[in-house]
Protein backbone atom coordinates (compact mmCIF):
# COMPACT_ATOMS: atom_id res chain seq x y z
CA UNK A 1 0.00 0.00 0.00
CA UNK A 2 2.77 2.47 0.00
CA UNK A 3 2.19 5.32 -2.25
CA UNK A 4 4.38 4.96 -5.17
CA UNK A 5 5.59 8.07 -7.09
CA UNK A 6 2.91 8.15 -9.30
CA UNK A 7 0.71 9.02 -6.55
CA UNK A 8 2.68 12.23 -5.51
CA UNK A 9 2.93 13.08 -9.55
CA UNK A 10 -1.08 12.72 -9.65
CA UNK A 11 -1.21 14.69 -6.21
CA UNK A 12 0.72 17.50 -7.99
CA UNK A 13 -0.96 18.01 -10.75
CA UNK A 14 -4.33 17.89 -9.31
CA UNK A 15 -3.05 20.95 -7.06
CA UNK A 16 -1.37 22.79 -9.82
CA UNK A 17 -4.18 22.45 -11.81
CA UNK A 18 -7.12 23.72 -8.63
CA UNK A 19 -4.29 26.62 -7.76
CA UNK A 20 -3.90 27.97 -11.11
CA UNK A 21 -7.81 27.98 -12.14
CA UNK A 22 -7.96 31.88 -11.16
CA UNK A 23 -5.00 32.83 -13.45
CA UNK A 24 -7.48 31.66 -16.94
CA UNK A 25 -10.94 30.78 -15.47
CA UNK A 26 -14.14 32.80 -14.69
CA UNK A 27 -15.11 32.88 -10.79
CA UNK A 28 -17.32 29.99 -11.21
CA UNK A 29 -14.57 27.61 -11.90
CA UNK A 30 -12.32 29.22 -8.92
CA UNK A 31 -15.53 28.38 -7.23
CA UNK A 32 -15.62 24.93 -7.93
CA UNK A 33 -11.99 24.52 -7.41
CA UNK A 34 -12.33 25.58 -3.89
CA UNK A 35 -15.13 22.98 -3.52
CA UNK A 36 -12.63 20.37 -4.73
CA UNK A 37 -10.35 21.62 -2.44
CA UNK A 38 -12.28 21.58 0.47
CA UNK A 39 -13.97 18.10 -0.24
CA UNK A 40 -10.36 16.86 -0.78
CA UNK A 41 -9.25 17.66 2.45
CA UNK A 42 -12.29 16.25 3.83
CA UNK A 43 -11.72 12.79 2.23
CA UNK A 44 -8.31 13.01 3.26
CA UNK A 45 -9.40 13.62 6.48
CA UNK A 46 -11.75 10.57 6.19
CA UNK A 47 -8.91 8.50 5.14
CA UNK A 48 -7.26 7.92 8.76
CA UNK A 49 -9.94 6.49 10.61
CA UNK A 50 -11.92 5.12 6.96
CA UNK A 51 -9.28 4.00 4.94
CA UNK A 52 -6.34 3.40 7.48
CA UNK A 53 -7.93 2.18 10.54
CA UNK A 54 -11.38 0.51 8.51
CA UNK A 55 -13.54 2.09 10.39
CA UNK A 56 -16.45 3.68 8.14
CA UNK A 57 -17.02 6.81 10.15
CA UNK A 58 -19.90 8.74 9.06
CA UNK A 59 -19.07 12.20 11.77
CA UNK A 60 -17.19 14.06 9.06
CA UNK A 61 -20.43 16.70 8.96
CA UNK A 62 -19.62 17.09 12.85
CA UNK A 63 -16.90 17.52 12.73
CA UNK A 64 -16.69 20.15 9.96
CA UNK A 65 -20.49 21.67 11.84
CA UNK A 66 -18.78 21.92 14.99
CA UNK A 67 -15.86 24.27 13.17
CA UNK A 68 -18.30 26.27 11.97
CA UNK A 69 -19.62 26.97 14.55
CA UNK A 70 -16.57 27.78 17.11
CA UNK A 71 -15.06 29.59 14.37
CA UNK A 72 -17.84 31.64 14.05
CA UNK A 73 -18.61 31.85 17.28
CA UNK A 74 -14.63 32.74 17.75
CA UNK A 75 -14.91 35.62 15.07
CA UNK A 76 -17.97 37.05 16.75
CA UNK A 77 -16.27 37.90 19.95
CA UNK A 78 -13.64 39.70 18.19
CA UNK A 79 -10.88 36.86 17.75
CA UNK A 80 -8.80 37.56 14.36
CA UNK A 81 -10.15 34.66 11.38
CA UNK A 82 -6.78 32.53 11.23
CA UNK A 83 -6.49 32.46 15.22
CA UNK A 84 -10.54 32.00 14.70
CA UNK A 85 -9.68 29.07 12.85
CA UNK A 86 -6.82 27.26 14.74
CA UNK A 87 -8.89 27.39 18.14
CA UNK A 88 -11.85 25.78 16.16
CA UNK A 89 -9.12 23.59 14.59
CA UNK A 90 -8.15 22.65 18.25
CA UNK A 91 -11.32 22.41 20.21
CA UNK A 92 -13.02 19.90 18.09
CA UNK A 93 -9.86 17.61 17.82
CA UNK A 94 -9.81 17.32 21.66
CA UNK A 95 -13.72 16.68 21.14
CA UNK A 96 -13.01 14.08 18.83
CA UNK A 97 -10.09 12.39 20.78
CA UNK A 98 -12.85 12.84 23.99
CA UNK A 99 -16.10 11.40 22.15
CA UNK A 100 -13.59 8.85 20.48
CA UNK A 101 -12.75 7.12 23.31
CA UNK A 102 -16.37 5.96 23.63
CA UNK A 103 -17.97 5.78 20.54
CA UNK A 104 -14.71 3.60 19.09
CA UNK A 105 -15.66 0.86 21.47
CA UNK A 106 -18.34 -0.29 18.94
CA UNK A 107 -17.08 -2.03 15.74
CA UNK A 108 -18.72 -2.34 11.83
CA UNK A 109 -22.40 -1.06 11.73
CA UNK A 110 -22.79 -0.04 15.04
CA UNK A 111 -20.05 2.26 15.03
CA UNK A 112 -21.54 3.44 11.67
CA UNK A 113 -24.65 4.51 12.95
CA UNK A 114 -23.13 5.59 16.29
CA UNK A 115 -20.87 8.17 14.34
CA UNK A 116 -24.61 9.29 12.48
CA UNK A 117 -25.76 9.72 15.75
CA UNK A 118 -22.68 12.12 16.67
CA UNK A 119 -23.59 14.57 13.77
CA UNK A 120 -27.54 14.85 14.43
CA UNK A 121 -26.98 15.09 18.76
CA UNK A 122 -24.43 17.98 17.07
CA UNK A 123 -27.35 19.28 14.99
CA UNK A 124 -29.86 19.74 17.59
CA UNK A 125 -27.48 21.09 20.42
CA UNK A 126 -26.41 23.85 18.34
CA UNK A 127 -29.74 24.59 17.07
CA UNK A 128 -31.60 24.65 21.22
CA UNK A 129 -28.76 26.56 22.26
CA UNK A 130 -30.22 29.90 21.18
CA UNK A 131 -28.85 32.05 22.97
CA UNK A 132 -25.00 30.87 21.73
CA UNK A 133 -25.35 29.52 18.48
CA UNK A 134 -28.53 32.02 17.22
CA UNK A 135 -30.27 28.56 16.81
CA UNK A 136 -32.72 28.16 13.74
CA UNK A 137 -31.84 31.51 12.56
CA UNK A 138 -28.05 30.80 12.46
CA UNK A 139 -25.16 33.33 12.20
CA UNK A 140 -23.52 36.16 10.78
CA UNK A 141 -19.76 36.75 10.32
CA UNK A 142 -17.93 39.59 9.15
CA UNK A 143 -17.18 39.72 6.02
CA UNK A 144 -13.89 40.52 4.02
CA UNK A 145 -14.06 43.77 2.87
CA UNK A 146 -12.23 42.64 -0.29
CA UNK A 147 -13.36 42.28 -3.93
CA UNK A 148 -15.06 39.06 -4.53
CA UNK A 149 -12.55 37.69 -6.84
CA UNK A 150 -9.86 38.14 -4.07
CA UNK A 151 -12.18 36.66 -1.37
CA UNK A 152 -12.55 34.34 -4.24
CA UNK A 153 -9.31 33.39 -4.71
CA UNK A 154 -8.17 33.97 -0.81
CA UNK A 155 -10.39 31.08 0.02
CA UNK A 156 -8.99 28.99 -2.61
CA UNK A 157 -5.88 29.43 -1.79
CA UNK A 158 -6.74 28.45 2.07
CA UNK A 159 -8.54 25.44 1.07
CA UNK A 160 -5.89 24.06 -0.78
CA UNK A 161 -3.69 25.20 2.28
CA UNK A 162 -5.82 22.59 4.29
CA UNK A 163 -5.77 20.12 1.68
CA UNK A 164 -2.06 19.87 1.42
CA UNK A 165 -1.78 19.72 5.14
CA UNK A 166 -3.96 16.57 5.75
CA UNK A 167 -2.07 15.21 2.59
CA UNK A 168 1.26 15.72 4.87
CA UNK A 169 -0.16 14.41 7.49
CA UNK A 170 -0.98 11.37 5.83
CA UNK A 171 1.64 10.98 3.98
CA UNK A 172 3.61 11.35 7.64
CA UNK A 173 1.11 8.93 9.02
CA UNK A 174 1.38 6.01 5.89
CA UNK A 175 5.42 5.60 7.00
CA UNK A 176 5.52 6.04 10.62
CA UNK A 177 4.80 3.54 13.42
CA UNK A 178 1.03 5.30 13.82
CA UNK A 179 0.36 4.17 10.00
CA UNK A 180 1.65 0.63 10.42
CA UNK A 181 -0.66 -0.34 13.87
CA UNK A 182 -3.67 1.46 12.00
CA UNK A 183 -3.38 -0.80 9.44
CA UNK A 184 -3.01 -3.98 11.59
CA UNK A 185 -5.74 -2.94 13.53
CA UNK A 186 -7.89 -2.63 9.95
CA UNK A 187 -7.07 -5.90 8.82
CA UNK A 188 -7.24 -8.28 12.23
CA UNK A 189 -8.14 -5.80 15.56
CA UNK A 190 -7.33 -8.94 18.07
CA UNK A 191 -4.32 -9.60 16.49
CA UNK A 192 -3.40 -6.07 16.68
CA UNK A 193 -3.69 -6.21 20.58
CA UNK A 194 -1.91 -9.33 20.86
CA UNK A 195 1.29 -7.92 19.09
CA UNK A 196 1.19 -5.36 21.34
CA UNK A 197 -0.57 -2.03 19.77
CA UNK A 198 -2.27 0.02 21.87
CA UNK A 199 -5.46 -0.51 20.10
CA UNK A 200 -8.01 2.31 21.72
CA UNK A 201 -5.30 4.48 21.52
CA UNK A 202 -4.37 4.10 17.92
CA UNK A 203 -8.14 4.33 17.31
CA UNK A 204 -8.55 7.42 18.77
CA UNK A 205 -5.20 8.96 17.21
CA UNK A 206 -6.79 8.59 13.50
CA UNK A 207 -10.33 9.39 14.91
CA UNK A 208 -9.00 12.98 15.97
CA UNK A 209 -6.57 13.34 13.00
CA UNK A 210 -9.81 12.85 10.87
CA UNK A 211 -11.68 15.52 12.38
CA UNK A 212 -9.19 18.16 12.89
CA UNK A 213 -8.94 19.47 9.05
CA UNK A 214 -12.58 18.82 8.84
CA UNK A 215 -12.89 21.13 11.56
CA UNK A 216 -10.02 23.62 9.97
CA UNK A 217 -12.49 23.79 6.73
CA UNK A 218 -15.37 24.34 8.62
CA UNK A 219 -14.18 27.14 10.10
CA UNK A 220 -12.56 28.45 7.13
CA UNK A 221 -15.94 28.07 4.97
CA UNK A 222 -17.98 29.49 7.61
CA UNK A 223 -15.69 32.37 7.32
CA UNK A 224 -16.21 32.35 3.41
CA UNK A 225 -20.03 32.06 3.02
CA UNK A 226 -20.33 34.43 6.28
CA UNK A 227 -23.68 33.27 7.49
CA UNK A 228 -23.94 29.35 8.71
CA UNK A 229 -27.09 27.75 10.38
CA UNK A 230 -27.61 24.18 12.41
CA UNK A 231 -29.19 22.52 8.93
CA UNK A 232 -26.51 24.01 6.32
CA UNK A 233 -23.37 23.01 8.41
CA UNK A 234 -24.26 19.88 10.00
CA UNK A 235 -25.68 18.15 6.93
CA UNK A 236 -25.95 14.18 6.29
CA UNK A 237 -25.64 14.19 2.96
CA UNK A 238 -22.19 15.83 3.39
CA UNK A 239 -21.17 12.90 5.60
CA UNK A 240 -21.95 10.38 3.55
CA UNK A 241 -20.68 12.24 0.46
CA UNK A 242 -17.28 11.99 2.44
CA UNK A 243 -16.86 8.51 2.41
CA UNK A 244 -17.86 7.91 -0.95
CA UNK A 245 -15.37 9.99 -2.16
CA UNK A 246 -12.54 8.97 -0.80
CA UNK A 247 -13.69 5.11 -1.88
CA UNK A 248 -14.61 6.49 -5.06
CA UNK A 249 -10.61 7.65 -5.48
CA UNK A 250 -9.32 5.03 -3.04
CA UNK A 251 -9.78 4.68 0.49
CA UNK A 252 -6.28 3.63 2.51
CA UNK A 253 -4.14 5.15 -0.53
CA UNK A 254 -2.61 8.62 0.02
CA UNK A 255 -3.79 10.17 -3.53
CA UNK A 256 -7.14 8.44 -3.46
CA UNK A 257 -9.20 10.51 -1.56
CA UNK A 258 -8.25 13.76 -3.26
CA UNK A 259 -8.38 12.22 -6.69
CA UNK A 260 -12.12 11.19 -5.67
CA UNK A 261 -13.31 14.39 -4.30
CA UNK A 262 -12.16 16.16 -7.57
CA UNK A 263 -14.21 13.51 -9.82
CA UNK A 264 -17.07 13.73 -7.53
CA UNK A 265 -17.35 17.12 -7.20
CA UNK A 266 -17.08 17.48 -11.25
CA UNK A 267 -19.38 14.75 -11.65
CA UNK A 268 -21.86 16.48 -9.43
CA UNK A 269 -21.55 20.01 -11.11
CA UNK A 270 -21.66 18.09 -14.79
CA UNK A 271 -25.27 16.34 -13.83
CA UNK A 272 -26.69 19.15 -11.40
CA UNK A 273 -25.89 21.70 -14.79
CA UNK A 274 -27.68 19.15 -17.18
CA UNK A 275 -30.33 17.02 -15.90
CA UNK A 276 -31.44 19.13 -13.08
CA UNK A 277 -34.39 16.53 -12.20
CA UNK A 278 -32.53 13.34 -12.45
CA UNK A 279 -28.86 14.87 -11.21
CA UNK A 280 -29.06 12.80 -7.89
CA UNK A 281 -30.70 9.73 -9.48
CA UNK A 282 -28.10 9.42 -12.22
CA UNK A 283 -25.54 10.55 -8.91
CA UNK A 284 -26.28 7.44 -7.32
CA UNK A 285 -26.37 4.95 -10.42
CA UNK A 286 -22.98 6.21 -11.67
CA UNK A 287 -21.71 5.40 -7.44
CA UNK A 288 -23.43 1.68 -7.51
CA UNK A 289 -21.44 0.95 -10.96
CA UNK A 290 -18.18 2.46 -10.07
CA UNK A 291 -18.77 0.44 -6.19
CA UNK A 292 -19.65 -3.04 -8.38
CA UNK A 293 -16.72 -2.36 -11.27
CA UNK A 294 -13.80 -0.23 -9.85
CA UNK A 295 -14.16 -1.33 -5.92
CA UNK A 296 -10.72 -0.50 -4.98
CA UNK A 297 -11.02 3.03 -6.94
CA UNK A 298 -9.98 5.15 -9.34
CA UNK A 299 -6.27 4.79 -8.22
CA UNK A 300 -6.45 0.76 -8.50
CA UNK A 301 -6.81 1.29 -12.34
CA UNK A 302 -3.72 2.70 -12.35
CA UNK A 303 -2.31 0.55 -10.48
CA UNK A 304 -3.40 -2.24 -12.85
CA UNK A 305 -2.04 -0.81 -15.81
CA UNK A 306 1.41 -0.27 -14.11
CA UNK A 307 1.40 -3.65 -13.19
CA UNK A 308 1.19 -4.83 -16.52
CA UNK A 309 -2.25 -6.37 -16.43
CA UNK A 310 -5.12 -7.47 -13.87
CA UNK A 311 -4.25 -7.84 -10.12
CA UNK B 1 12.14 -24.52 42.68
CA UNK B 2 13.27 -20.76 41.77
CA UNK B 3 10.83 -17.85 41.45
CA UNK B 4 7.97 -18.67 39.16
CA UNK B 5 7.83 -16.46 35.81
CA UNK B 6 4.10 -16.82 35.72
CA UNK B 7 2.36 -18.03 38.85
CA UNK B 8 -1.98 -18.26 39.11
CA UNK B 9 -3.56 -18.05 42.30
CA UNK B 10 -6.75 -19.37 42.76
CA UNK B 11 -7.98 -17.73 39.26
CA UNK B 12 -12.14 -17.53 38.38
CA UNK B 13 -13.80 -16.72 35.26
CA UNK B 14 -17.21 -16.56 35.24
CA UNK B 15 -19.38 -16.18 31.91
CA UNK B 16 -22.83 -14.60 33.67
CA UNK B 17 -23.93 -18.17 35.47
CA UNK B 18 -21.49 -20.57 33.80
CA UNK B 19 -18.04 -20.79 35.36
CA UNK B 20 -15.37 -21.38 32.61
CA UNK B 21 -12.43 -21.41 35.36
CA UNK B 22 -12.67 -22.32 38.98
CA UNK B 23 -10.11 -21.90 41.21
CA UNK B 24 -7.25 -22.16 38.96
CA UNK B 25 -3.89 -22.17 40.66
CA UNK B 26 -0.18 -23.38 39.08
CA UNK B 27 3.44 -22.25 38.85
CA UNK B 28 5.92 -22.16 35.27
CA UNK B 29 9.65 -21.92 36.37
CA UNK B 30 11.35 -19.73 33.81
CA UNK B 31 12.55 -21.83 31.13
CA UNK B 32 9.80 -24.50 31.22
CA UNK B 33 7.91 -26.21 28.88
CA UNK B 34 4.81 -27.82 30.37
CA UNK B 35 2.14 -29.01 28.47
CA UNK B 36 -1.69 -28.41 29.18
CA UNK B 37 -4.41 -30.96 28.43
CA UNK B 38 -7.89 -31.38 28.57
CA UNK B 39 -10.78 -32.41 27.12
CA UNK B 40 -13.33 -30.17 24.07
CA UNK B 41 -14.23 -27.08 26.62
CA UNK B 42 -12.43 -27.88 29.61
CA UNK B 43 -11.22 -23.92 29.39
CA UNK B 44 -7.86 -23.91 28.09
CA UNK B 45 -8.78 -21.55 25.83
CA UNK B 46 -10.33 -19.57 28.25
CA UNK B 47 -7.48 -19.63 30.69
CA UNK B 48 -4.74 -18.53 27.58
CA UNK B 49 -7.01 -15.60 27.12
CA UNK B 50 -7.65 -14.50 30.75
CA UNK B 51 -3.31 -14.64 31.45
CA UNK B 52 -3.31 -12.85 28.19
CA UNK B 53 -5.89 -9.84 29.35
CA UNK B 54 -8.13 -11.01 26.63
CA UNK B 55 -10.29 -11.63 29.38
CA UNK B 56 -10.67 -10.66 31.97
CA UNK B 57 -10.41 -12.80 35.34
CA UNK B 58 -13.60 -12.64 37.91
CA UNK B 59 -11.47 -12.86 40.51
CA UNK B 60 -7.74 -13.93 41.80
CA UNK B 61 -4.10 -13.10 40.94
CA UNK B 62 -1.88 -13.67 38.32
CA UNK B 63 1.75 -13.06 38.95
CA UNK B 64 4.07 -12.17 36.38
CA UNK B 65 8.03 -11.84 37.57
CA UNK B 66 6.25 -11.53 40.93
CA UNK B 67 4.14 -8.70 39.78
CA UNK B 68 0.16 -8.74 39.79
CA UNK B 69 -0.81 -8.61 35.98
CA UNK B 70 -4.24 -9.81 36.11
CA UNK B 71 -6.20 -6.43 35.04
CA UNK B 72 -4.02 -6.13 32.09
CA UNK B 73 -5.11 -5.34 28.53
CA UNK B 74 -3.63 -7.83 25.65
CA UNK B 75 -0.97 -5.03 24.74
CA UNK B 76 0.62 -4.82 27.79
CA UNK B 77 0.41 -8.39 28.07
CA UNK B 78 2.35 -8.69 24.42
CA UNK B 79 5.08 -5.90 25.67
CA UNK B 80 5.49 -7.45 28.93
CA UNK B 81 6.86 -10.37 27.44
CA UNK B 82 3.61 -13.23 27.38
CA UNK B 83 2.69 -14.23 23.97
CA UNK B 84 0.72 -15.90 22.58
CA UNK B 85 -0.59 -18.30 19.60
CA UNK B 86 -4.23 -18.74 18.47
CA UNK B 87 -5.78 -21.88 17.85
CA UNK B 88 -7.38 -20.07 14.94
CA UNK B 89 -4.76 -18.53 13.11
CA UNK B 90 -5.11 -14.90 12.96
CA UNK B 91 -2.58 -13.06 10.66
CA UNK B 92 -3.02 -9.95 8.78
CA UNK B 93 -4.40 -11.31 6.11
CA UNK B 94 -3.33 -8.43 3.30
CA UNK B 95 -0.24 -8.11 4.43
CA UNK B 96 3.13 -9.73 3.43
CA UNK B 97 4.62 -13.05 5.48
CA UNK B 98 7.42 -10.34 7.02
CA UNK B 99 5.00 -7.55 7.05
CA UNK B 100 2.99 -9.51 9.96
CA UNK B 101 5.88 -10.36 11.20
CA UNK B 102 7.50 -6.84 11.25
CA UNK B 103 4.19 -5.95 13.35
CA UNK B 104 5.49 -8.45 16.29
CA UNK B 105 8.98 -7.05 16.40
CA UNK B 106 7.37 -3.38 16.07
CA UNK B 107 4.72 -3.49 19.08
CA UNK B 108 5.47 -6.41 21.05
CA UNK B 109 9.00 -6.75 20.72
CA UNK B 110 10.40 -3.40 21.13
CA UNK B 111 12.28 -2.38 18.16
CA UNK B 112 13.24 1.51 17.94
CA UNK B 113 12.00 1.85 14.46
CA UNK B 114 10.03 0.24 11.56
CA UNK B 115 13.59 -0.59 9.94
CA UNK B 116 14.65 -2.50 12.52
CA UNK B 117 11.65 -4.12 13.52
CA UNK B 118 12.17 -5.74 9.93
CA UNK B 119 15.78 -6.90 10.53
CA UNK B 120 14.12 -8.63 13.84
CA UNK B 121 11.13 -9.73 11.56
CA UNK B 122 13.58 -11.54 9.25
CA UNK B 123 15.75 -13.20 11.70
CA UNK B 124 12.07 -14.85 13.44
CA UNK B 125 12.12 -15.69 9.83
CA UNK B 126 15.01 -17.44 9.13
CA UNK B 127 14.29 -19.19 12.56
CA UNK B 128 11.41 -20.78 11.61
CA UNK B 129 12.07 -21.45 8.07
CA UNK B 130 9.72 -19.45 6.18
CA UNK B 131 12.56 -16.90 4.76
CA UNK B 132 11.69 -18.13 1.76
CA UNK B 133 7.89 -16.91 1.67
CA UNK B 134 8.66 -13.50 3.34
CA UNK B 135 7.19 -11.59 0.20
CA UNK B 136 4.12 -13.61 -0.08
CA UNK B 137 0.78 -11.96 1.22
CA UNK B 138 0.12 -13.85 4.28
CA UNK B 139 -3.61 -14.92 2.75
CA UNK B 140 -2.18 -17.00 0.12
CA UNK B 141 -0.03 -19.18 2.89
CA UNK B 142 -1.26 -23.10 3.20
CA UNK B 143 -2.12 -23.82 7.06
CA UNK B 144 1.00 -25.24 8.28
CA UNK B 145 2.81 -22.68 7.01
CA UNK B 146 0.22 -19.69 8.47
CA UNK B 147 0.87 -21.86 12.20
CA UNK B 148 4.74 -21.22 11.55
CA UNK B 149 3.61 -17.25 10.25
CA UNK B 150 2.10 -17.38 13.77
CA UNK B 151 4.67 -18.46 15.62
CA UNK B 152 7.40 -16.40 13.98
CA UNK B 153 4.97 -13.16 15.03
CA UNK B 154 4.85 -13.94 18.75
CA UNK B 155 9.06 -15.14 18.70
CA UNK B 156 9.63 -11.54 17.14
CA UNK B 157 7.94 -9.91 20.24
CA UNK B 158 10.86 -11.18 22.22
CA UNK B 159 8.54 -13.41 24.39
CA UNK B 160 9.55 -14.55 28.07
CA UNK B 161 6.35 -16.87 28.20
CA UNK B 162 5.31 -18.71 25.31
CA UNK B 163 1.31 -19.93 25.24
CA UNK B 164 0.88 -22.17 22.08
CA UNK B 165 -2.82 -22.54 21.64
CA UNK B 166 -3.28 -26.17 19.41
CA UNK B 167 -0.69 -25.15 17.12
CA UNK B 168 -0.65 -28.72 15.58
CA UNK B 169 -4.17 -29.00 15.02
CA UNK B 170 -4.99 -29.45 11.61
CA UNK B 171 -1.69 -30.40 10.07
CA UNK B 172 -0.67 -33.79 8.94
CA UNK B 173 1.87 -36.11 10.69
CA UNK B 174 5.28 -35.25 8.94
CA UNK B 175 4.21 -31.22 9.22
CA UNK B 176 3.52 -31.81 13.06
CA UNK B 177 6.90 -33.30 12.90
CA UNK B 178 8.20 -29.99 11.90
CA UNK B 179 6.44 -28.09 13.83
CA UNK B 180 7.93 -30.22 16.87
CA UNK B 181 11.42 -30.02 16.23
CA UNK B 182 10.46 -26.06 15.87
CA UNK B 183 8.86 -26.09 19.37
CA UNK B 184 12.05 -27.71 20.66
CA UNK B 185 14.27 -25.12 19.91
CA UNK B 186 12.05 -22.27 20.73
CA UNK B 187 12.49 -24.20 24.27
CA UNK B 188 16.25 -24.50 23.73
CA UNK B 189 16.75 -20.43 23.49
CA UNK B 190 15.07 -20.30 26.99
CA UNK B 191 11.62 -19.26 26.51
CA UNK B 192 9.28 -20.69 28.96
CA UNK B 193 6.17 -22.49 26.64
CA UNK B 194 2.53 -23.56 27.82
CA UNK B 195 1.65 -25.87 25.40
CA UNK B 196 -1.98 -26.48 24.39
CA UNK B 197 -2.60 -29.42 22.80
CA UNK B 198 -4.80 -32.48 22.20
CA UNK B 199 -2.47 -34.75 20.60
CA UNK B 200 -0.70 -36.44 23.52
CA UNK B 201 2.02 -37.50 21.04
CA UNK B 202 3.19 -33.81 20.74
CA UNK B 203 2.51 -33.06 24.45
CA UNK B 204 3.99 -36.30 25.81
CA UNK B 205 7.31 -35.58 23.68
CA UNK B 206 7.96 -32.20 24.65
CA UNK B 207 6.88 -31.33 27.93
CA UNK B 208 7.99 -33.63 31.26
CA UNK B 209 5.03 -31.75 33.20
CA UNK B 210 1.78 -31.44 32.74
CA UNK B 211 -1.50 -29.86 33.73
CA UNK B 212 -5.13 -31.24 33.50
CA UNK B 213 -8.24 -28.99 33.12
CA UNK B 214 -11.17 -30.79 32.93
CA UNK B 215 -14.90 -28.32 33.41
CA UNK B 216 -12.89 -25.45 34.43
CA UNK B 217 -10.88 -26.83 37.13
CA UNK B 218 -6.92 -28.17 37.26
CA UNK B 219 -7.56 -31.77 37.91
CA UNK B 220 -4.14 -32.58 37.73
CA UNK B 221 0.06 -30.98 37.55
CA UNK B 222 2.91 -33.36 37.40
CA UNK B 223 5.01 -35.27 35.62
CA UNK B 224 3.64 -36.65 32.37
CA UNK B 225 3.90 -39.91 32.69
CA UNK B 226 2.09 -40.42 36.26
CA UNK B 227 -0.50 -37.82 34.74
CA UNK B 228 -1.34 -39.92 31.69
CA UNK B 229 -1.82 -43.10 34.20
CA UNK B 230 -4.06 -41.17 36.34
CA UNK B 231 -7.87 -42.50 36.99
CA UNK B 232 -9.51 -38.94 37.05
CA UNK B 233 -7.64 -37.63 33.63
CA UNK B 234 -8.63 -41.06 32.09
CA UNK B 235 -12.49 -40.60 33.18
CA UNK B 236 -12.05 -37.13 32.27
CA UNK B 237 -11.33 -37.84 28.63
CA UNK B 238 -13.30 -41.17 28.30
CA UNK B 239 -16.11 -40.81 31.38
CA UNK B 240 -16.41 -42.93 33.82
CA UNK B 241 -18.14 -45.86 32.20
CA UNK B 242 -15.00 -46.67 30.19
CA UNK B 243 -12.60 -45.39 32.43
CA UNK B 244 -14.30 -48.71 34.85
CA UNK B 245 -13.95 -50.83 31.90
CA UNK B 246 -10.56 -49.58 31.04
CA UNK B 247 -9.71 -50.13 35.28
CA UNK B 248 -11.46 -53.87 34.85
CA UNK B 249 -9.26 -54.75 31.86
CA UNK B 250 -5.97 -53.94 33.52
CA UNK B 251 -6.95 -55.98 36.54
CA UNK B 252 -8.28 -59.23 34.23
Amino acid sequence: MRSGPLAYALLAVGILVLASTPLYADNYVVRTAAIVAMYGALATSWNFIGGFTGYPSFSTAAFFGLGCYVGAICQRAGVPMVLAWLIATLMVGAFAALLGAIILRLKGHYFAIGSIAVVEVCRLIVSSWSSLTGGGDGLNLPLLTWGPEQVMRFFLFVMLAILILSLIATALVDRSRLGFGLRCIHQNEDAAAMVGIDTTRYKVAAYTLSAVFCAAAGAAYASWTGYIDPTESFQILMTVKVPVMAMLGGAGTLAGPFLGAAAFVLLEEVFWANFLDWNRAILGVVIVLLVFFLPGGLLSLARKRSAGGPA
Amino acid sequence: MTEPILKLEGVCKNFGGLKALTDVSFALAPGEVVGLIGPNGAGKTTLVNVVTGKLPASTGRILFEGKDVAAQKPHEAARRGLARTFQIVQPFPQMTVIENVTAGALFGGGAASVGDARDMARKSLDFVGLAPLADRPAAQLALAARKRLELAKSLAMQPKVLMLDEVNAGLNSSEIDGALALIRKIAESGVTVLIIEHLMKVVLSLSKRLLVLHHGQMIADGPAKEIVADERVIEAYLGQKYAARLKELHHA
